[in-house]
């Protein structure tokens, strides 16, 4: 009697803690229109808004890092992607989450350092108040929204499927929902996971 | 005489002592379906799987509470498994090192499979793929984490629960 006592609590225990551990679930959606920002990009201080950019056909926003090694990894293809299809209308639009308060790395002036070391083509922004990572939902180094022309997020995810290997990626997920989107279809899949680092977060 | 002895060698379990696993400086590598069948050896015990690198730091940070659960539940059936996601390029420059540097006791596996979105979902659906995060399951019951933990006791916390039912 007292074992199958310990074991109910038990499973009422272990129910509770399930209730409890239940992850929060913030951020845009794969269908979610995106609210525009305002973000200083470090490689000429000036003030970067999704409007900013004008008559595009679509946004790879990504958030990535200095310090990271898979944001490392990824580095050359994101200059990759942005080289070739900010001329058809989907530039690469980067944004840095991370506090510099915990990663030293991940400062303004280390993004400026960076951008400049490695010839980013891209805007490089930095999320300094640490509000557009949680409006997006994102939880990782590097993590992609690719946004249509109407700021609709429409793939959610990595950038392929091979991070240490880029001639192994045999699935560039983001290029080829780039070109579904070109072609007015949607996006498949639309949502990817891949290891990353996590967001660092002011405590 | 030399035959007999490698025979005892090969049979050994791989939980028997955790340390003698890598007395050699070996680390064993094994792609997703690999670490299950590795984790399906631990049969009923309480595994607790902590996802972590040797280039991340909050990872590094929270090692030694896992480390002490090792020696704490030593006799409670519980094993403490960390699975590296170290880059393969990496296990003899940083790997290795490190676990020679710190001496850990809890055992250790590197997990190397590319095609991460393939297998994330496998640990757990509620895992974005942050590192460190923290599996704990015990026939069929699983509690899963994707966060940092700062001391022994909030680890503890979580594994207690496990040791009860």
């Amino acid at each position: 009697m007292m074992k199958r006592l310990t074991g109910i609590f038990g499973c009422l225990s272990l129910a509770l803690l399930f209730a409890f551990t239940l992850p929060v679930n913030g951020g845009y959606k794969v269908g979610d229109k995106v609210a525009d920002f305002s973000l200083q990009n470090a490689i000429d201080d000036q003030w970067v808004s999704l409007a900013s950019y004008g008559d595009v056909k679509g946004y790879i926003v990504v958030f990535t890092c200095n310090t990271c090694p898979y944001s490392v990894m990824y580095e050359d293809r994101l200059i990759e992607l942005h080289n070739t299809y900010a001329p058809q209308g989907f530039p690469v639009v980067a944004i840095n989450p991370n506090d510099p308060g915990i990663k030293p790395g991940d400062s303004y002036a280390a993004m400026k350092e960076r951008a400049d070391s490695k010839g980013f083509t891209f805007k490089y922004l930095f999320d300094a108040e640490q509000t557009v990572f949680p409006a997006f939902g994102a939880t990782r180094t590097p993590h992609v929204f690719l946004l249509d022309k109407k700021k609709v997020v429409r793939y959610i995810g990595a950038i392929d499927n091979n991070a240490q290997n880029a001639s192994a990626a045999d699935k560039p997920y983001v290029a080829q929902a780039i070109e579904a989107l070109k072609n007015g279809d949607d996006p498949n899949p639309d949502f990817t996971k891949a290891i990353g680092c996590t967001i660092k977060v002011k405590s | 005489m030399h035959l007999l002895l490698s025979l005892f060698i090969a049979v050994v379990p791989i939980w028997s002592d955790p340390p003698a696993e890598r007395a050699n400086g070996e680390i064993k590598v094994v792609d997703f379906k690999g670490l299950q069948k590795h984790l399906d050896q631990y049969g009923d015990k309480t595994l607790v799987i902590n996802f972590w690198a040797t280039w991340c730091v909050p990872c590094v940070r929270e090692l030694p509470y896992f480390e002490q659960a090792t020696e704490y539940y030593a006799d409670q059936g519980v094993e403490v498994i960390l699975v590296s996601l170290d880059f393969s390029k990496q296990i003899e420059t940083r790997l290795k090192p490190f676990l020679a540097k710190h001496e850990l006791k809890s055992h250790v596996v590197l997990l190397d499979d590319p095609d991460a979105n393939a297998w994330i979902d496998k640990v757990s659906p509620e895992w974005s793929g942050a590192i460190p995060a923290t599996l704990i399951r015990k026939n069929g019951v699983e509690a899963f984490y994707e966060k940092s933990f700062h001391s022994f006791d909030e680890l503890k916390e979580i594994i207690q629960p496990f040791i009860k039912s």
